[in-house]
C-alpha cells in the first residue's frame, strides 16, 4: 500500500527522534509533576537561573505519573517525581520509586514532619481542608469541626465534591484514623444526609455554592478560596467576599492538612542534579514562590508568606502521620461506596 | 440496495480471488496486532478479583449500568434524529441558508465533550451568569424556581448528543448523495412524497451508513469519561478508572472493562442480526443532479431553523462562552508554547489518521474478498479498541512493550554497558499504536459501508480485465471512494486531536499536545485559563471538518460540479 510506504519514514524518524530525546545529557534534570500551577514555571527558571540547569517536565495526574515510572523501570528519564497530596506520596513510596536522599540542607531547612525518616520524600508546602460558610446564615460559634458537618441541624446545607476527589478521600482517611472504620462511616453518612445537592463541580464550585446562596456550608482547599479573592474577575471576588472560612477542630487536633512534596527518583540518571533540584525547593526564594504563586503555606519558618494567609493568624494542624491518609485510602474509598456519596 | 436476489458477493469475491492467503492473512495479521491491547486486558478476566466485585455489586455497580444505558438510548436517538434529519434536509430540500449549513452541521465535532461541558456548566450552573442574573431580576431565591442542572445525568446526554451527531450526519449525508438518483425516481413514481421516500427510501438505503455513524456515536459514548466525570456521573468509564486509581484494583477494573466491551458486542450483532442477510448495493451506475424539494415560506425557515439549532447550541454558543473566558482569563503560556503544543497535536492526529485509514482500507478490502466467518471475526476484533477506554488501551499496550523495552535494555546494558532509552513505550511510537487501536474502527465503518456500495460486478469487470486484487482495489475502489477515504481520515484526524485519557498516559516526555494542556488546567478548576487551550483544539478541529466538507461535495458521482453546471441554489 502507498499509504503505508509512505509512512515508513516519518515514523522512523519519530522512533529515532524520541529515542534520542531519551539519552542522558549532564545539564538538565527530569520532573514528572503533578503540580500544574502557572507558579511552577517561575520555579523551574528560578532554578536554572541559580544553577545552570535546564528543568525538562512530564506534568500529569499522580497515579499516572507513579505507574509511568514503575514501568519505565531502568530506562526512565524520572529524577524527581513531585505530588499534590500526602496519599500519593505514599502511594509512591509504597510502590518503592522513591531512592533515599541524604542532604544536610534539607535536614536543616525542614521540618522533622517534612521529611520521610529515610529521606525518600519531603514535603514543601501545605493546604489546608478549611470550611466555608455564610456568615448571614450561621454564626462563627455554630460549627467548630468536621464532625459538625454531620450533625442534623445542617441538614440540606451541605456542598462537597466528588468522593473521587483525592483531597476528600485523604479527609476521610484521616477520620478513619481517629474514629475507626465505624465513625467514619457513620460521619460519611451524616455528611452525605446533609447534602443540600449531589456532589458536582470542583472546590472552587462549591465555594460559589455558599456565595451563591446555594448552601450554608462547603468543604474545599484554602488556596481556591484565596484564588477567587485575587482573580481578576470582579464577580469571583465578590463572592468571595460573601464566604467566612473556618479552620476546623481547633478545640482538639486541629485542621486537616495536606502536603506538596517531591522525591528523588530510583535509579535517576541525574541524581546530584535531583538533589540539587530538591535543596531548591527548600530555599527561601522557592518557599516564597509556592506561599505567592499558589498561595500555599511555606514549610520553612521565616518565609514570609502571602498576606491573605498572614492575616488568618495562626491556626493548629491536624499532625496525623502523613503515611495513613496512604495507608487508609483504598478503605475511604469503598466506606464512600457504601454510603452512597457520589 | 436490499435485494436477495443479487449474487452473493462471497461466491462471486471467491471465484475471482487468485490469493486467497495472502490477503487473509494480511487482515487476520493487522487484525491481530490492533487487537493485542484489548486482548492483554481481557486476559485479566481469568484472574481472580478477590471480594472487590462483591463490594462493587452491592454498591456502584448498578448505578454504572443504569447510567451507562440511558446515555446510550438517550444519545443513540438523538444523534440519530439529528444528523439524519438535518442531512436528508440539506441534501434534498432548497431553503435559505442551506449551502452554509451543509458543512457548518459539521461544526460541532471539532469540540471535544469535556470542553462542551466546561463551557455550559459555568455560564448554566447555580452560581453562574445566567441563574444569577435569574434570581436578581425576579428576586427569587433558592427553590423558588426549577432549572434543569447541568451537572446531571440528563445534561450530560444533551451535551454528549450536541457535540456527537455529525458523526451520524455526515455518513448519513454521504450516503444520500451516492444514492442513485434512480432509485429515488422509481420511488416517487410510485407516488412517494417527500416524507415517504425519506423514510422508506432513502433511510432503509443508507441504513449501514446510518448505523456506521450511531455505532461511533454510541461508543464515544461509551468511552466517554473527561463530561462524565466532570459532572460527577457514574458510568462504566469513570467506574473503570476509579477502580483502577482510587482502589487499585487492576483486575477488577480491566474486568468491568470487559462489561464494557460485552455492551458494545451484543450492541453489534443485535444490528447484524436484523439486517439479516439483506445487502445493499446500488445497481444503477446512473448519476444525476439529485431531485430537489423547494421549501417555501414557513417550510424554509422551519428547515432553516431546523439546522440552526443544533450549530447553534452545539458549536457557536459553546465557543462564544469560550471565546469570552479565555479574553477575560486566558492562558499564560499562550505564545510560543502554545504552537508547540498546537504542532505536537497536529502531527500525531495526521499520522494516526494516515495509518488507520490505510489500515482500515487493507482489513476492509480482505473482508470483502473472503467474507468468510475468519475475516469476519478478524475485522470485528480490529474494531474492538473503540469500546475500550483509551486509559485501558493504554495500559494493555503499555504491559507488552514496557515490558520489551526493559528487556531490550537489560540485555545492552550487560553486553554493551549502554541502555538504549525507550524505544517503544517512550516514543509516540507507542501514542500512534493506541490512537490505531481506538479509532480504527472509526475508518474501517466508513470505509465498510462506502466499499459495500460498490456492486461486486465492479471487482468481477476489473480481475477479468487482468487487474490482481490489490490492482483493482488501487485502481478502481479507491478513486471510487476517495470521498470516503477522505471522511474516514478526518474523522480520525478530529478524534485524535480531542482524545484525551491515552494521551494523557503514553504522551512522551516533554511533550504536550492541547488537550492535555487543557485537562491539566480544568483539572485544577482554572477553567478560564483552559479555555484558550480549549478554544484552540475547537480552531484547529474546524479546518479539516470545512475542508472535507467541501471535498464531499465534489466527490459524489455526478455531482454538479463535476458535470460542469454551476451551483445557483442559495
Amino acid at each position: 500500500m502507498t499509504q503505508q510506504r509512505r509512512l515508513v519514514l516519518p515514523l522512523t524518524a519519530l522512533l529515532a527522534g524520541a529515542a534520542f530525546a531519551t539519552q542522558a545529557s549532564a545539564d538538565e534534570v527530569n520532573i514528572y509533576s503533578a503540580r500544574h500551577y502557572d507558579s511552577d514555571q517561575a520555579l523551574y527558571d528560578a532554578f536554572t537561573e541559580e544553577t545552570g540547569i535546564e528543568v525538562n517536565i512530564l506534568e500529569g495526574d499522580s497515579d499516572q505519573l507513579i505507574q509511568r515510572i514503575k514501568r519505565e523501570g531502568q530506562a526512565s528519564p524520572a529524577d524527581v517525581m513531585m505530588t499534590v497530596d500526602a496519599g500519593r506520596l505514599w502511594r509512591a513510596e509504597q510502590e518503592d520509586i522513591f531512592a533515599e536522599v541524604e542532604s544536610e540542607v534539607l535536614a536543616e531547612r525542614l521540618p522533622e514532619a517534612m521529611r520521610h525518616p529515610e529521606g525518600k520524600w519531603f514535603g514543601f508546602s501545605q493546604r489546608v481542608r478549611a470550611i466555608f460558610y455564610n456568615p448571614e446564615a450561621i454564626g462563627a460559634d455554630e460549627i467548630a469541626s468536621y464532625e459538625d458537618l454531620a450533625a442534623p441541624r445542617f441538614e440540606d446545607e451541605v456542598c462537597i465534591r466528588s468522593s473521587n476527589n483525592i483531597y476528600n478521600q485523604s479527609l476521610l482517611a484521616s477520620m478513619i484514623a481517629h474514629h475507626g472504620e465505624a465513625g467514619a462511616e457513620e460521619w460519611a453518612q451524616g455528611v452525605v444526609d446533609n447534602f443540600a445537592r449531589q456532589p458536582e463541580g470542583g472546590d472552587t464550585d462549591q465555594i460559589l455554592g455558599v456565595a451563591s446562596g446555594e448552601c450554608d456550608l462547603a468543604v474545599a482547599n484554602h488556596y481556591y478560596y484565596v484564588r477567587l479573592l485575587k482573580s481578576d474577575n470582579a464577580g469571583d471576588r465578590e463572592a468571595a467576599e460573601k464566604v467566612q472560612i473556618l479552620f476546623p477542630n481547633q478545640d482538639d487536633r486541629g485542621a486537616h492538612v495536606n502536603i506538596g512534596g517531591a522525591g528523588m527518583v530510583k535509579g535517576a540518571p541525574h541524581p546530584d542534579n535531583a538533589v540539587r533540584f530538591l535543596e531548591f525547593l527548600a530555599s527561601d526564594q522557592a518557599q516564597e514562590i509556592f506561599a505567592a504563586g499558589n498561595h500555599e503555606f511555606p514549610v520553612v519558618d521565616g518565609v514570609e508568606i502571602d498576606e491573605v494567609l498572614a492575616s488568618w493568624g495562626d491556626f493548629k494542624t491536624d499532625d496525623l502521620n502523613v503515611s495513613v491518609l496512604g495507608e487508609n485510602n483504598p478503605q475511604a474509598v469503598r466506606i464512600f461506596d457504601r454510603v452512597g456519596w457520589r | 440496495m436490499s435485494n436477495p436476489a443479487s449474487p452473493r458477493p462471497s461466491s462471486l469475491a471467491r471465484r475471482l480471488s487468485l490469493r486467497f492467503n495472502a490477503w487473509s492473512a494480511l487482515t487476520i495479521g493487522i487484525a491481530l496486532v490492533v487487537a493485542l491491547p484489548v486482548l492483554v486486558v481481557l486476559a485479566h478476566i481469568a484472574m481472580p478479583a478477590g471480594g472487590i466485585w462483591q463490594h462493587l455489586a452491592s454498591t456502584v455497580l448498578g448505578r454504572y449500568l443504569a447510567n451507562t444505558l440511558f446515555l446510550v438510548v438517550t444519545v443513540g436517538i438523538g444523534t440519530f434524529a439529528i444528523g439524519t434529519g438535518t442531512a436528508w434536509l440539506v441534501v434534498m430540500c432548497r431553503f435559505p441558508g442551506r449551502k452554509l449549513f451543509e458543512w457548518a452541521l459539521l461544526l460541532p465535532l471539532a469540540v471535544p465533550t469535556y470542553v462542551i461541558a466546561y463551557a455550559y456548566t459555568d455560564f448554566l450552573q447555580y452560581a453562574g451568569p445566567l441563574q444569577s442574573w435569574l434570581r436578581e431580576t425576579f428576586e427569587w431565591g433558592r427553590g423558588d424556581y426549577f432549572f434543569p442542572d447541568v451537572r446531571s445525568l440528563g445534561g450530560a446526554a444533551t451535551l454528549i448528543t450536541l457535540v456527537l451527531y455529525p458523526y451520524v450526519y455526515m455518513l448519513a449525508r454521504a450516503a444520500f448523495l451516492e444514492q442513485s438518483v434512480c432509485v429515488l425516481d422509481v420511488g416517487r413514481t410510485l407516488g412517494r412524497g417527500p416524507w415517504r421516500l425519506f423514510t422508506s427510501v432513502a433511510i432503509p438505503l443508507a441504513r449501514p451508513a446510518i448505523v456506521g455513524g450511531v455505532s461511533l456515536a454510541l461508543m464515544e459514548t461509551l468511552n466517554e469519561f473527561g463530561a462524565v466525570q466532570y459532572f460527577g456521573v457514574d458510568t462504566f468509564t469513570t467506574g473503570i478508572y476509579r477502580t483502577w486509581f482510587g482502589m487499585g484494583e487492576q483486575v477488577a477494573a480491566a474486568q468491568l472493562a470487559a462489561c464494557l466491551l460485552a455492551f458494545v458486542i451484543v450492541f453489534v450483532l443485535l444490528e447484524r442480526w436484523s439486517r439479516g442477510k439483506r445487502r445493499y448495493f446500488h445497481t444503477s451506475s446512473r448519476y444525476q443532479q439529485l431531485p430537489e424539494f423547494r421549501l417555501r415560506g414557513w417550510r424554509g425557515l422551519a428547515a432553516c431553523l431546523a439546522c440552526l439549532a443544533p450549530v447553534m447550541v452545539g458549536f457557536l454558543i459553546p465557543s462564544g462562552l469560550l471565546g469570552f473566558l479565555s479574553v477575560r482569563g486566558g492562558d499564560s503560556l499562550f505564545g510560543a508554547q502554545f504552537l508547540e503544543f498546537a504542532g505536537n497535536s497536529l502531527l500525531l492526529a495526521a499520522l494516526a489518521a494516515l495509518v488507520a485509514v490505510g489500515l482500515a482500507l487493507v482489513l476492509s478490502y480482505g473482508a470483502r474478498l473472503h467474507p468468510g466467518p475468519v475475516t469476519r471475526t478478524a475485522t470485528r476484533v480490529a474494531a474492538m479498541g473503540y469500546a475500550v477506554p483509551g486509559s485501558v488501551v493504554a495500559v494493555g499496550i503499555l504491559i507488552p512493550f514496557a515490558w520489551l523495552d526493559d528487556t531490550i535494555n537489560g540485555l545492552l546494558r550487560e553486553h554493551y554497558g549502554v541502555i538504549a532509552g525507550l524505544i517503544f513505550s517512550g516514543s509516540a511510537f507507542i501514542l500512534i499504536y493506541a490512537y490505531v487501536v481506538r479509532f480504527l474502527a472509526v475508518s474501517f465503518n466508513a470505509l465498510e459501508a462506502s466499499l459495500g456500495k460498490v456492486t461486486p460486478s465492479m471487482d468481477a469487470a476489473a480481475r477479468t480485465l487482468g487487474q490482481t486484487a490489490g490492482g483493482t482495489l488501487r485502481r478502481v475502489h479507491t478513486p471510487i471512494m476517495r470521498g470516503s477515504l477522505l471522511a474516514a481520515g478526518i474523522l480520525v484526524f478530529v478524534d485524535v486531536m480531542k482524545e484525551l485519557p491515552a494521551t494523557i498516559i503514553l504522551r512522551p516526555f516533554d511533550f504536550d499536545t492541547l488537550a492535555v494542556r487543557a485537562h491539566n488546567l480544568a483539572a485544577d478548576e482554572r477553567l478560564a485559563e483552559a479555555s484558550t487551550a480549549s478554544l484552540t483544539i475547537v480552531a484547529v478541529g474546524i479546518i479539516p471538518v470545512i475542508f472535507l466538507s467541501l471535498a464531499m461535495r465534489g466527490s459524489r458521482p455526478g455531482s454538479r460540479a463535476r458535470v460542469g453546471r454551476k451551483d445557483e441554489d442559495l
